[in-house]
């Protein structure tokens, strides 16, 4: 069977951050409604739809269910994932495969979270090994610390290096209607200077916990078109798995061997040979600012270890080189149930030219990270250019 | 009477709390069984290797990295190094007790001499100078009136360097 060349039509999000005023479906309903409204889209115009959120963050369990009216989703092929991290990403990448496999022409993907509505690290703790992990965890704050640690002994990247990449989320995030952290005078003294969470991460240094939702379209090329001018095509997919426990990967963070893996599958697929100079944008999901610098060298934005050297040349502010994370990124904005899809979106709304203010000029080529649990991966690469070949996954 | 939707006050939204508590007796199963009771009566680190000589803690049926099954039991540590460390300051519920964790405290990741991968615990370190990837720890053991079969029965790792 050939796969059929799909490509997002549409995105949306709700307004992100402390949403008291909204319910776990009406939020998604905002981020729903946003992405058909911005093309006259209706839910009779939607095949199936893919969902996911992290069910302990609210302690709902079987949200499909209750959600199946602000899903639009009645008599619909309904698929709820539950992936960690990841499931934005996941969700997108099976909203891909639905289409891919000729069974749907548009389906719809929405990833939400009201992650101020439990608490968040009781629910990261419900993640670990119940026999092995939990009795000693300390939360993904204690987890990023503990990466961060290994990678400033592998690279040797500084404090000022990391904070230059809290800055320029939260700055970019003020072009970003959307974002949760908007902090238009944020220096690199006082990210260094924020509260000490958990050595080396300063509370700046983290991502919030925000309530939001992201909505994308998936269309098969027979009417991509009549969805966008300018569709952003998905030249690859691709996920990677680590081993189990949180202790399996000898050096977490500074090597990150399920992104790796995932990246060199998607790339052969994209025909991407240049990471650095083939993509002309990248959205990565960077929980803590220390991950971004990992990432830049486990996507191969640089050579292992220069990923402190890659934010001090400036390549990936905003208008430098290569932009990384001009949305604000997850150190911005982090409902979790939909970061990774919000990476996509914001992908995807570069690559159609639609980003808004933070718009980079002339995008053709974006990449989209997602990550999640103990060391996951999901990786898509979108391209205004229709794919010459529709087999675009691994 | 109207039924128009009226402009919603954001600062007058309810939120409903809810309190749930559950329940779990988890089967640790065979393989971490087996490593608890060593644990326990004796004190042992007990890893488990396969054909190509991976040496893996927690003990597990196969080899994440080979796919070869881990016939074998051999004994790691109960010293090793940090892999990965940090100082915790952010209050922390301890999920085994529901009661907040003291803070600071130290945190890491441990590879046990003689094991490919590490595990998580705790460190007798509250200051980051104290600590540091590739420093030399040991497990301090609870007295074994005290353990219990669990991984809490190491009470945490004493910096050796």
């Amino acid at each position: 069977m050939t796969p059929v060349r799909t490509a997002v039509v549409a995105t949306g999000q709700s307004d992100h951050g402390r949403r008291f005023d909204a319910s776990m479906g009406e939020i998604a309903r905002e981020a729903i409604d946003r992405c058909l409204g911005s093309r006259g889209l209706t839910f009779d115009d939607i095949d199936a739809v893919v969902a996911g959120n992290m069910e302990m963050f609210e302690g709902i369990y079987l949200v499909d269910q209750y959600l199946v009216g602000a899903l639009g989703a009645l008599d619909k092929p309904l698929y709820k994932l539950n992936t960690g991290g990841t499931v934005g990403a996941s969700a997108a990448l099976a909203c891909y495969h639905l289409v891919a496999s000729g069974r749907h022409k548009r389906v719809l993907g929405v990833g939400f979270q009201k992650q101020t509505e439990g608490s968040a690290q009781s629910a990261i703790t419900t993640v670990g090994d119940p026999v092995w992990e939990r009795a000693v965890m300390a939360g993904a704050i204690g987890n990023f610390a503990t990466m961060a640690s290994t990678y400033i002994a592998e690279s040797g990247v500084t404090p000022e290096q990391a904070a230059k990449v809290a800055v320029k989320a939260r700055r970019n995030a003020c072009l970003n209607p959307h974002a949760h952290l908007q902090l238009p005078n944020i220096t690199v003294e006082e990210v260094l200077e924020s509260e000490m969470l958990a050595y080396p991460i300063h509370r700046l240094d983290f991502c919030p916990s925000s309530d939001g939702a992201c909505a994308i379209v998936m269309a098969a090329e027979s009417i991509a078109a009549d969805h966008a001018e300018h569709p952003a095509w998905v030249h690859a997919v691709a996920t990677s798995h680590d081993q189990q426990y949180m202790g399996d990967s000898p050096k977490r963070l500074a090597v990150m061997r399920s992104l790796q893996a995932a990246t060199k599958k998607a790339y052969k697929l994209a025909g991407v040979t240049d990471p650095r100079h083939d993509f002309d944008v990248a959205e990565l999901y960077e929980p803590a600012s220390y991950a971004e610098l990992a990432w830049y060298e486990n996507v191969g934005f640089c050579p292992m270890g220069d990923g402190g050297k890659l934010i001090d040349a400036g390549v990936t502010l905003i208008d430098g080189d290569l932009p990384v994370n001009p949305s604000g990124g997850v150190l911005s904005t982090n409902p979790v149930g939909a970061t990774a899809m919000i990476r996509v979106a914001e992908a995807a709304n570069q690559v159609m030219g639609e980003a808004g203010e933070h718009q980079i000029p002339g995008v053709r080529r974006a990449l989209a990270t997602g990550y999640g649990g103990n060391a996951w991966s999901d990786v898509m690469i979108l391209s205004r250019e229709l794919p010459a070949t529709a087999e675009v996954s691994a | 009477m109207s039924t128009q939707a009226q402009a919603f006050n954001r600062e007058q939204a309810i939120r409903i709390e809810q309190q749930i508590t559950l329940q779990y007796r988890f089967a640790a199963g065979h393989h971490a069984s087996r490593f608890f009771t060593a644990l326990r009566d004796e004190g042992k680190i007990l890893a488990t290797r396969d054909a190509e000589g991976n040496v893996m803690v927690p003990p597990r049926p196969v080899c994440g990295l080979s796919g070869l099954p881990m016939t074998e039991w051999v004994e790691v540590g109960p010293d090793g190094v940090l892999a990965g460390c940090t100082i915790v300051y952010v209050p922390f519920i301890d999920p085994m007790t529901g009661v907040q964790r003291p803070v600071p405290y130290g945190f890491g990741l441990v590879r046990f001499t003689g094991a490919d991968t590490s595990i998580y615990h705790l460190l007798d370190a509250t200051e980051p100078e104290q600590i540091g990837v590739g420093k030399r720890v040991e497990a301090v053991f609870k007295p074994r009136e005290e353990r219990t079969g669990s991984l809490a029965d190491i009470r945490h790792f004493r910096m050796v360097d």
